[in-house]
């Protein structure tokens, strides 16, 4: 098979990952966005370790998943935030950066 | 003990953990874990240095006084005079093929400073259960405290320039924290910050040349390093450039002129802190790290020629701003640190001259007496004027506060140095080698600063002590808390100096601290009699013509009269309050002078670059939209195009407010500039 | 390497519609349920590619643990749940499409450049490298510290996500 199958691929969910970080309002569904935009990170990772015989790439995929666990965790406690001070977990309610 | 001296900064370390997690409940509030810390890192010290004066005396004699304590401590005693430094490290990581090692490096150096960091910090620990008793921040305190003093053995143990980065930073980071300890005054917070940003500036200096020498040497190691530096085939232009940078760091760390600035500010910490950073800790980091790396600056500035190198003016110059200024100063606080700029001036100075031992015995006193000096001066603020500095709120505290008084007057005698204190062997040790190794010049300056020296110190014992009390308090000698430091320092200041003092056939510092192996072969100058008198003489001279101006009150009334009578002295006077107009040429005019223009020129770039780019891209894409609504649309082909159109019209509206606070815009412009510069590298790529 | 080659494109053009599904659906319980079948799909993936011990974690740390904290999300925020699409996109979303397609045009365009071509070799050596206990001693040898750092940070963002969530 083809390395660049999967890349290809990887490369596409990464992209739709990016949109709907972008073009999502909801803040849960932008962390659902950013954790397609990590899996596809980890697609990646995973045929390269095939690719190269090499086990490193799947430790990294590991580490990768459990910094995911994490940001999950924190990603949602700050949503749970904005929710509470907003009453509304659309993010682009968030413009106190505004110049 | 040689072999693990990592305990030593490793008991601060872990003290600080546990004084910050469990110390509040405990029944004296944390103090007994720090003390207790430094204390068993005291007599570690103390172990160590036992251990390796028993090495130094194997290698040289065969004999053991380890024998003599009744241990089987014996090194191998081959008869030379070489005594190598115990080091042991571990690989921390590797990269490229290079070991990145943490350890400890231990040789006299070391053991000296091990023994005067522990021993001061011990005593400021013990003083401020006293001093600081009723602070609310008191647990706090003692945590930052063992924190700043484990870092300072961490830098002082370190095996390799890295490690000693990591120390240094710790201990700017800790001062940090200490001088601002008392936040909620804004003054204080900003004489925090002032000591950090500008030691900070200095780091930058420490960093390239660490750096430079990496790439120099090929590794951080402190013995491989020298080694480098005084092997013939070393380049002596990046010798140069390190030696360059890594001076900037002394005098950012060492308050060494012009980055002085900082140090007085400093004052706004707690006393036993002012006490610590002044005499162990972070000030003489710097001093420490041109000794440990000596043989860097040693080829760098060609010290060996004599003559004026950078290192030797700047401890020059710095001694008589130092000194000078201190002459002004109301806050008895800030005429310490003053002393302080201007004695590490000299230590500076000696290392420069080539007085390497001089330069370290210096430190080595100045730490006892100035330690002692400060503790007292907090001793005078706490029992005499309720928390006050100002001198002018003292006076007359001879007779209430007797124990200090005395143990103040040895500090001032030390610094003075008058005969046979501890701050005299030390500088007389280095006004000899200046004179003795080609520096004339210098030799003037320290006699100057002597001289200086001696005047300023006895205005601020006449201001504090003597004359009428002219505070609002009822001043009564401080606790046994406070008091007990003081003799201990008061003490050790007499009897110090008499460990190498040369004349008496004493030169044990020497032979136990300066190193033997990788270390330039220094000239060191027999005791000069008559140069001893002279400095003695100008000092007791400065002394007496400042008491009598003092005492006498007309002739005083009639010096103070002067500024207003002479233009010239009053200009003196006003250049010598303002501090130079250091303090304003980096406030006023580099930091407006930056800000400003920057300010201004971000305002035009964003007014007419960006706003017209903006306008650009909104009003072509509306165009671009009405034209595909006239031509394309009307032909009927589709609506999307003009939804588009539409849609950039929109974005192009948008763009003009760029700054729309919304984080998926941003996010949305990283994206597409990312996308962007792909398409443009990899473009560029294939072409 | 026929079987092999029709799982794979199965398994991406599942992958794919689901990832679609994740960003453009109404509903925001649709889009959890769209991420699962992307998260099984990648674990599919990496079996497919002999990395049987990750793929396992990605079960169970993913669609097991992941997911349940987003359904929570979901629930904690009140998210609209009906079929109201603009609610849930804001108005960046022809500009957010342009900027996908224009950074998925490049990676392609980057990968068949540098790797078109290049197989990807199956053999023993391959399937042996993806076990549990080839990965374990690594993980406990090679990269011990890094795991210890890991866990660190697991407990950190653990009382950091109490902290924020408390309510006070």
């Amino acid at each position: 098979m083809e390395l660049n199958q999967f890349l290809i691929l990887s490369a596409f969910i990464f992209a739709v990952g990016v949109y709907g970080v972008l073009a999502r309002r909801n803040g849960v569904l932008v962390l659902m966005s950013v954790e397609l935009m990590l899996n596809a990170v980890n697609l990646n990772l995973i045929a390269f370790s095939a690719f190269n015989q090499n086990i490193n790439g799947q430790i990294f995929a590991l580490f990768i998943i459990a910094v995911a666990a994490a940001e999950v965790g924190v990603g949602l406690a700050i949503i749970l935030l904005i929710y509470r001070n907003l009453r509304s977990p659309d993010l682009d309610q968030v413009e106190q950066l505004k110049g | 003990m040689l072999n693990s001296v990592w305990i030593i900064p490793a008991l601060p370390a872990l003290s600080f953990v546990l004084v910050l997690f469990f110390g509040k409940r405990l029944p004296k509030r944390g103090a007994e874990i720090a003390i207790t810390a430094v204390a068993a890192s005291f007599i570690a010290s103390c172990w160590a240095a036992v251990e390796w004066i028993d090495r130094v005396n194997a290698a040289e004699h065969g004999a053991s006084i380890g024998a003599f304590f009744g241990k089987s401590v014996m090194f191998s005693g081959e008869g030379g005079a070489a005594v190598e430094p115990v080091v042991n490290s571990v690989t921390w990581w590797q990269n490229g093929g290079i070991d990145f090692g943490v350890g400890t490096y231990v040789d006299g150096l070391t053991v000296m400073m091990m023994f005067v960091v522990t021993l001061i910090s011990l005593l400021v620990h013990i003083y401020s259960t006293g001093y600081m008793h009723d602070d609310r921040r008191y647990t706090w305190y003692y945590a930052g405290l063992s924190l700043f003093t484990a870092s300072m053995l961490t830098l002082v143990v370190s095996a390799g320039t890295l490690q000693m980065l990591v120390g240094w930073e710790l201990v700017g980071l800790c001062s940090f924290m200490l001088i601002g300890f008392w936040w909620e005054e804004r003054e204080n917070s900003r004489a925090a910050i002032k000591a950090f940003l500008m030691t900070r500036t200095g780091d930058i200096g420490l960093m390239i040349g660490i750096i430079v020498l990496f790439f120099a040497v090929g590794s951080f190691d402190i013995a491989k390093t020298n080694a480098y530096a005084l092997n013939g085939a070393s380049h002596h232009d990046i010798l140069l450039v390190a030696s360059v940078c890594l001076l900037i760091g002394i005098m950012g760390k060492s308050g060494q002129f012009p980055l002085h600035t900082w140090l007085p500010d400093a004052m706004a910490g707690p006393t036993p802190v002012s006490a610590l950073i002044h005499a162990a800790t972070m000030v003489v980091a710097g001093v420490y790290l041109g000794a440990r790396l000596y043989p860097v600056f040693y080829e760098g500035f060609s010290i060996f020629n004599g003559g004026i190198n950078m290192m030797a003016l700047v401890g020059g110059i710095t001694i008589l701003v130092g000194a000078s200024l201190a002459f002004v100063q109301r806050d008895i606080k800030k005429v310490l640190a003053y002393s302080t700029i201007s004695q590490l001036g000299y230590m500076i100075l000696a290392l420069g001259v080539g007085a390497w031992v001089a330069a370290v015995f210096h430190l080595f006193t100045h730490a006892i007496f100035k330690a002692l000096l400060f503790l007292g001066a907090g001793s005078v603020s706490h029992g005499g004027t309720h928390h006050s500095f100002d001198m002018r709120e003292m006076g007359g505290l001879r007779k209430k506060m007797p124990i200090t008084f005395w143990t103040f007057i040895i500090g001032s005698l030390a610094l003075a140095g008058i005969f046979p204190l501890a701050g005299f062997w030390s500088k007389d040790e280095i006004l000899v080698n200046a004179g003795s190794n080609g520096f004339e010049l210098f030799l003037v300056v320290g006699l100057a600063g002597a001289f200086l020296t001696a005047a300023y110190m006895t205005r601020c014992v006449y201001l504090t002590f003597f004359g009428e009390y002219r505070g609002h308090h009822h001043p009564h000698e401080s606790e046994r808390s406070i008091t007990t430091p003081l003799v201990i320092l008061a003490g050790l200041t007499i009897v110090a100096g008499l460990i190498n003092a040369a004349p008496l056939g004493i030169e044990k510092f020497t032979e136990w601290v300066e190193p033997t192996t990788n270390f330039p072969d220094l000239v060191h100058a027999e005791f000069d009699a008559p140069l001893a008198i002279i400095s003695v003489s100008i000092a007791l001279f400065a002394i007496g013509v400042m008491s009598y101006f003092l005492f006498r009150r007309e002739e005083s009334s009639a010096l103070k009269g002067l500024t207003q009578r002479n233009r010239l002295a009053r200009t003196g006077y006003t250049l010598l309050e303002r501090k130079y107009y250091i303090d304003y040429l980096y406030e006023n005019i580099i930091v407006e002078g930056i800000r400003e223009p920057i300010a201004r020129a971000m305002y035009w770039v964003n007014q007419n670059v960006i706003d017209a780019l903006v306008n650009l891209v909104g009003r072509s894409a509306v165009r671009v939209g009405r034209f595909a609504y006239e031509n394309i649309d009307q032909k009927g082909i589709d609506r999307a195009i003009n939804a588009s159109a539409a849609e950039f019209g929109v974005a192009g509206g948008e763009l003009q407010r760029i700054q729309s606070g919304s984080v998926q815009r941003y996010a949305l412009y990283i994206f597409a500039a990312v996308g962007a510069i792909s398409v443009a590298l990899f473009v560029l790529s294939v072409a | 390497m026929w079987g092999q080659q029709v799982v794979f494109w199965l398994l991406a053009i599942a992958m794919g519609a689901a990832a679609i599904g994740v960003v453009r659906s109404r509903d925001v319980v649709h889009s959890v349920l769209f991420l699962v079948v992307v998260l099984a799909g990648a674990a599919a993936q990496y079996i497919l590619l002999a990395a049987e011990f990750v793929a396992w974690v990605q079960v169970l740390i993913y669609i097991g643990a992941v997911v349940v904290l987003f359904l929570f999300g979901v629930m904690l925020t009140r998210s609209p749940m009906g079929h109201d699409s603009n609610r849930l996109d804001n108005d960046q979303r022809w500009a957010a499409g342009v900027v996908a397609l224009l950074i998925f045009g490049v990676l392609t365009a980057l990968l068949v450049d540098a790797f078109g071509g290049q197989q990807i070799n199956f053999g023993p050596e391959l399937v042996a490298q993806g076990s549990p206990q080839a990965i374990g001693s690594d993980l406990f040898r090679t990269f011990i510290v890094p795991f210890e750092v890991v866990s660190m940070l697991l407990l950190a963002a653990l009382v950091g996500a109490v902290v924020m969530a408390r309510k006070d």
